[in-house]
């Protein structure tokens, strides 16, 4: 029960406290550009969780069975890359083949996810943390991911509503995004400290 | 431009002051946007962010440059984050050997310039397609335009966060810090109202 509770707080945590959209600014490009209307966004993020869950749990096996007893830290960086790539990759032909009308939706932004921060950012940290544990390493991962969703979702909604709303016409588009999205950390630094 | 009406200057010229403001990474395409919000808490470390960044897009360009006749069109993105993350992996270990405060201090904010949209971007837009020397141009410009970028940020966050300019006191004694500032609400809504005064400026300038 412990370990679970152990688990559960760290998920929570990466959701609501630590959001690496709110506290670490990581994705914050698809964040601004795919948060038009909240399908997109939602799809955007469904394939984003399953990428960051995947990779930061795959770069974590290679890291702590290949790399370091091989004393290959140096290449890293270059092993992370090809493995989201892999797994971006991955992704893509599933939903090609499986939702057609998603695919065309997300265009351009499907190959982007391998640049998008969140992944690989999820990678490094897991390093940097210096988790040894490969539940926890899952559970991480998908959180998130899990985070990365409901901070473009909410930030979709919004701008559903902003699109009817009379803005000055120089803050059109990505300013008064960047403005509404410092509102929206501000609402969650509530969250802080809640768990460490 | 001195010499314009040689052509072949003329295109390394505009080139050079593309990244300025004409094509300003951060103002005008934004992309590449999380360095700017994340690490301009304080002007020293943007800095170092910004050469980091010079290094890595010039070298990074000048090798993608170079294998452009090489390049197979559904494997190109694999090969530029290559590149990248060679050079970056590079720039990372000077860092931690030279300046281990500030690798310190930027974290994982340093491996993640491989994924930065910029250099990607560059890559694909012209040094996929141009010669060496407008590609090493082009690095150059776009660095200096995206560090310039990150300067203005992490000036205006330091000054109002803490009083001081790159650790020197600037703000007279009465000054209360915004601490909100240093925060990620201080990032993003600085940001937006910088964009914001870019977006009145090329309107104006059209005007």
């Amino acid at each position: 029960m412990d370990r679970f509770s152990v688990l559960l707080m760290g998920f929570l945590s990466m959701v609501l406290v630590n959001n690496f959209v709110f506290t670490k600014f990581l994705g914050t490009c698809p964040y601004l550009g795919v948060s038009g209307r909240i399908d997109t966004a939602l799809g955007m993020g469904l394939a984003v969780t399953f990428v960051t869950a995947l990779s930061g749990t795959l770069t974590w096996l290679v890291d702590y069975y290949v790399l370091v007893p091989l004393g290959l830290e140096i290449t890293r960086y270059i092993c992370y890359i090809v493995i989201i790539a892999g797994a971006v990759q991955l992704v893509e032909m599933y939903v090609r083949k499986f939702f057609p009308s998603l695919y065309d939706m997300f265009g351009i932004f499907l190959p982007l996810i391998s640049t998008n921060c969140v992944i690989l950012g999820i990678c490094l940290f897991i390093n940097i943390w210096g988790t040894n544990n490969l539940l926890e390493v899952v559970v991480l991962s998908t959180g998130v991911g899990i985070g990365f969703t409901m901070a473009i979702c909410i930030m979709a909604g919004i701008r559903e509503q902003l699109a009817f709303s009379d803005i000055p016409a120089c803050f059109q588009g990505a300013p008064i995004t960047l403005i509404t999205a410092g509102l929206l950390t501000l609402a969650f630094m509530g969250f802080a400290g809640m768990i460490k | 431009m001195t010499n314009s009406n040689n052509p072949q200057s003329g295109i390394y010229g505009r080139t050079l002051l593309a990244g300025l403001w004409r094509e300003n990474p951060t103002f005008r395409l934004l992309i590449g946007m999380c360095p700017p919000l994340a690490v301009t808490t304080a002007v020293k470390p943007a800095l170092t962010m910004g050469l980091s960044v010079i290094f890595v897009l010039v070298c990074s360009n000048l090798v993608v440059s170079l294998m452009r006749n090489l390049l197979k069109p559904h494997l190109r993105i694999i090969m530029f984050t290559l590149t990248i993350a060679t050079f970056v992996t590079i720039c990372d270990l000077f860092l931690k050997a030279y300046s281990p405060t500030m690798s310190e201090i930027l974290g994982a904010y340093v491996p993640l310039i491989i994924v930065n949209c910029l250099i990607i971007f560059r890559a694909e837009v012209c040094a996929s397609k141009q010669g060496v020397v407008v590609s090493i141009l082009d690095g150059i410009s776009m660095g200096a335009g995206f560090t310039i970028a990150l300067c203005i940020l992490a000036s205006i966050r330091e000054v109002l966060a803490t009083g001081c300019w790159a650790g020197l006191r600037v703000m007279p004694h009465g000054f209360v810090p915004w601490l909100g500032m240093q925060m990620p609400v201080g990032a993003f809504v600085t940001l937006g109202l910088l964009l914001g005064l870019a977006a009145l400026i090329t309107r104006k300038k059209e005007a």
